[in-house]
């Protein structure tokens, strides 16, 4: 079937929204009233995740990004190769052929496809080294938030009183924390390090997940199958777990795709600042960051640009794609593409 | 109405006093020798020891904690023994800066994300409405760093080279010393700070004003017979302003960060660039009054808005 539809759409571009938004609508009316029309005998079946998935599909623009995102991904795992394919190591200082007679970076040649910095180091390693790091700390940091925050969220929802009122006010406090300059203050005592960035970005943001998990847990509680799975005798963390999160999950997995780019600018920020993974390790933040240091990037743009470029399209992409798996999900939301 | 100020002031102190508890703590927990580094290397540990007792260093824990509260609600943030001046005598040079920097900057993303928004809005779908999602979607992914850069690397180098010297290459002149000067330094920073955060809004509005406008209220104003332009501003953007302003509350927190990368970018001293600057050298007393200084005004801040917000959606008010 989806192939049949991929075509079809692709053809008619036009119909895409509203194929979609039928679809959506109809997968909620099936399960409250099944027999309108000829349609619901089509759908049943599909679990939930499966039309999603089968409308992100059909999402041109979150394909193309998410293509983009495993190309990064891709060329990250392979920074290792791509160092053995031009010969060049990631720290490694070229002071003869990497830098011009005055000791001035070169830029993109045949031998240093980006060109080289201000000591003589490959552009073009750095930038594939770099990307491990912001795919690293993106995902990670987005895992912790995202389990820290789901816990959390589950246990002041479905307990609620003094749980609820404890946390609730928690997320207050550290939504109203002002986020990067307690995370300079925490980083200049303990000192910046790739674990103190991921656990200083965890910190302030779970509080948001948690926020979302809250509310809906909230508005799922007092439901029938909650309560059925209470009088077959489900303990707690079972029904938290087994019977309630499965149901908060879509609008989790909308959060965290929208996540991941912003701690990856987060990280890329700290790193500018010299409070995130400090040098000489290769970052796009610690690239740009070495760039602007004497108004190096005005003789050299390559510098600055090359990093810059492959962190804003990496933004982009998750951006995009997360705005697709909203829709996908949510099929009435706000279609910043198709309305 | 007064219940729910009185509510919201009293989270605002209890955030307050737990920012700065646990800054408190922090350094308390990590301590970086000040009497050592102040005493030089060949002080003898009978110095050192001295130094600690004038300090005050060498009191319990219980003890330093009060004294340090008794301070800030006298308005003392400590003493700044890297440069021997009271914090305060920093945080004041600094602040004036970083308000320009951030005053100017909401304006512009405000009055922008808006405005764009609601072209948007009025007519989805059109030639305007995607021209404006493409960018807002481009400039919402675009680090404030770079977004700095490159406008530092266009507007400043290839047009000065080009001849024309109109931006300067950052620095700050005040306000009343040269309004011009002054301005035209602070156009790049505060572009910088707004067109990021002005490509949210212009998604908010837009999304909140095309629910709004597909109210049924709306479509009574239109059968009264009132012009559009009525409709949308007097009674479609009201209401569909209150998630701009909630958004708003908590961007001041995301504010004061950009402030912070926004000042290194364009190398302007205000409160961030000093506590990038205490970090490097150190200057434990300055950090902790800069942190304080921000939170506070995050707090303030975020009062304010929750009470217009009051204002702009009665709904709240009942509750």
């Amino acid at each position: 079937m989806s192939e049949e539809t991929l075509r079809t759409t692709e053809a008619d571009e036009g119909r895409e929204a509203e194929t979609v938004d039928r679809e959506g609508r109809l997968g909620q009316a099936a399960a409250t009233a099944p027999g309108t029309g000829d349609a619901p005998a089509r759908i049943q079946g599909r679990s939930p995740w499966r039309l999603a998935w089968e409308r992100l599909r059909r999402d041109k623009v979150a394909m193309v990004s998410l293509g983009f995102i495993v190309l990064i991904v891709v060329f990250a795992l392979l920074a290792p190769v791509m160092a053995l394919i031009t010969g060049h190591g990631v720290n490694q200082q070229f002071n003869d052929v990497g830098l011009t007679p005055e000791g001035l970076p070169k830029p993109p040649t045949g031998q240093f496809w980006f060109g080289t910095d201000d000591l003589g180091r490959d552009i073009f390693v750095r930038c594939a080294y770099g990307a491990r790091i912001s795919i690293l700390v993106g995902v990670v940091a987005t895992g912790f938030t995202i389990v820290v925050g789901v816990v959390l969220g589950l246990i002041a929802g479905y307990f609620g009183k003094i749980a609820d009122t404890i946390i609730s006010r928690i997320i207050d406090v550290v939504l109203a924390f002002p986020f990067l300059l307690f995370a300079i203050a925490l980083v200049s005592i303990v000192g910046a390090s790739l674990t103190v960035t991921i656990v200083v970005i965890a910190m302030f943001s779970w509080a948001s997940v948690a926020r979302i998990v809250r509310g809906q847990v909230l508005s799922i509680r007092e439901r029938e199958y909650i309560e059925a799975a209470r009088s077959l005798g489900s303990g707690s963390t079972r029904i938290m777990f087994v019977d309630a999160l499965p149901n908060v999950l879509a609008p989790i997995i909308v959060y965290a795709t929208l996540l991941i780019p912003s701690v990856i600018v987060t990280e890329a920020t700290l790193s500018f600042l010299g409070l995130g993974v400090p040098a000489p390790t290769a970052t796009w933040g610690n690239m740009i960051s070495e760039a602007q240091a004497g108004g190096l990037y005005q003789i050299a743009p390559w510098f600055l640009g090359f990093p810059s470029l492959l962190l804003l399209l990496l933004t982009l992409a998750f951006n995009l794609l997360g705005d697709g798996v909203r829709d996908a999900f949510d099929p009435r939301g706000d279609r910043m593409n198709q309305r | 109405m007064l219940r729910f100020l009185v509510r919201r002031v009293l989270l605002g102190v209890l955030v307050l006093f737990l920012v700065v508890t646990l800054v408190f703590a922090l350094f308390y927990l990590y301590p970086s020798d000040v009497a050592r580094t102040l005493a030089g290397r060949q002080a003898t540990p009978e110095t050192i020891a001295l130094i600690q007792a004038r300090l005050g260093l060498d009191q319990p824990i219980y003890v330093q904690y009060g004294r340090f509260l008794w301070g800030l609600l006298h308005g003392n943030l400590g003493y700044d023994y890297y440069h021997q001046v009271p914090v305060t005598t920093i945080i004041a040079a600094a602040l004036p800066k970083t308000l320009s920097i951030a005053l100017g900057a909401s304006v512009i993303w405000l009055v922008l994300g808006v405005l764009n928004g609601v072209v948007s809005a009025v007519r989805p779908r059109s030639v305007a409405d995607r021209t404006l999602t493409v960018f807002s979607l481009f400039f919402y992914s675009l680090p404030t760093f770079v977004l700095g850069l490159t406008l530092l690397y266009f507007l400043y180098f290839k047009l000065t080279l080009a001849g024309v010297t109109f931006f300067p290459p950052g620095g700050y002149v005040n306000l009343a010393d040269d309004p011009g000067t002054w301005f035209r330094s602070l156009i790049l920073p505060w572009l910088t700070l707004a067109l990021v955060q002005a490509a949210l809004y212009t998604r908010l509005t837009r999304g909140s004003l095309i629910d709004v406008l597909g109210e049924d209220y709306i479509r009574t104003a239109r059968s009264k017979g009132l012009g559009e332009q009525r409709i949308t501003y007097r009674h479609g953007l009201r209401s569909a302003l209150t998630p701009i302003v909630t958004q708003f509350g908590i961007d001041l927190g995301v504010l004061v960060g950009g402030v912070v990368v926004t000042e290194s970018v364009f190398g302007i001293d205000g409160l961030g660039f000093e506590a990038v600057r205490a970090i490097n050298d150190q200057n434990s007393p300055v950090i902790i009054g800069v942190v304080i200084v921000a939170a506070a005004a995050v707090v303030v801040a975020n009062i304010v808005v929750d009470l217009l917000y009051a204002v702009l959606d009665p709904r709240v008010r009942l509750n």
